[in-house]
């Protein structure tokens, strides 16, 4: 038990309320003060997008290769047919998603400035999603447009 | 009290090489690469979707020396990453433990991705021309 409370700070320490009106029991004032924050999340999350991509990337390569000298009608037609829309749009957002949470680690291994750290993690998090968006929009935009074969 | 440095751990260069410690880095590397390639899969679907001009560039850029040696690249780092994740997968399911089977998985993954990214090469090749799209 010596670790508690040792960061000097009364507030942070669990094991005591400061003031008397404080009613809230140890555990209510020792939750989300520890390191378990996200808990396993981060690491499910990215085993779950991983299994997902294992399977729809194999999909996407033999999908691509087959568009491969396509004209811009055929590989419309291609990505417009329906199961091949929503499998990709599955794919971006598992994509991007384990992208940001990948990203996410390198820079919390590498950079050890805490500003730049924040600053890249938005900017990750920001990219990640403009460009599951942006893909999103595209796959929706080709799937109105092509004349479904 | 004297003041001493505090006791650091071994440096990685005073370690022999083994085959664990490239695969794990070069996951971490093929991973960062894989990021531009979902940056130019979004890039060529709003090409694909916007059409005429757009689309054009899009693919004489892929077709081009440096866009065939991307596309090159994307293939080997996606083959790497892909294979050697489901390594990582089967170790989260306790599988592959032993230190012989790390070796063996290890260069298993190492043999694989040659044979796939060729053979995806090949088949994309005898289909017209290469790079996926393009």
């Amino acid at each position: 038990m010596s670790n508690i409370g040792t960061s000097g700070d009364p507030q942070r320490d669990p094991r005591r309320g400061t003031r008397d009106d404080d009613f809230r029991t140890p555990l209510k004032r020792a939750r989300a003060l520890g390191s378990g924050k996200g808990g396993t999340d981060h690491w499910w999350w990215q085993r779950v997008t991983a299994v997902v991509l294992a399977v729809l990337t194999a999909w996407l390569v033999g999908l691509l290769v087959s568009m491969v000298g396509a004209d811009l009608a055929q590989a419309r037609a291609a990505i417009a047919r329906p199961w091949n829309a929503i499998l990709l749009a599955a794919l971006v957002i598992a994509m991007f998603w384990h992208a940001k949470l990948g990203l996410q680690v390198v820079i919390e291994d590498y950079v050890h400035e805490r500003l730049a750290e924040i600053l890249l993690k938005l900017l990750v998090i920001f990219a990640c999603a403009a460009g599951a968006l942006a893909s999103l929009y595209a796959i929706a935009r080709i799937a109105v447009l092509a004349p479904i074969a | 009290m004297a003041t001493r440095e505090r006791p650091l751990s071994p440096h990685l260069q005073v370690y022999r090489w083994q085959i664990t410690m490239t695969m794990s880095i070069l996951h971490r590397a093929t991973g960062v690469i894989l990021v531009a390639g979902a940056f130019a899969l979004a890039w060529w679907l709003l090409a694909l979707a916007a059409g005429g001009e757009a689309y054009a560039d899009a693919a004489e850029c892929l077709a081009s020396p440096l866009g065939q040696l991307f596309l090159f690249g994307f293939t080997l780092s996606l083959v790497y990453h892909l294979l050697n994740g489901i390594r990582h997968l089967l170790w989260d399911a306790g599988w592959g433990f032993e230190i012989p089977e790390f070796y063996a998985s290890g260069w298993a993954v190492a043999g694989l991705t040659v044979v796939f990214t060729l053979l995806i090469w090949l088949v994309a090749s005898a289909s017209g021309q290469p790079g996926a799209g393009a």
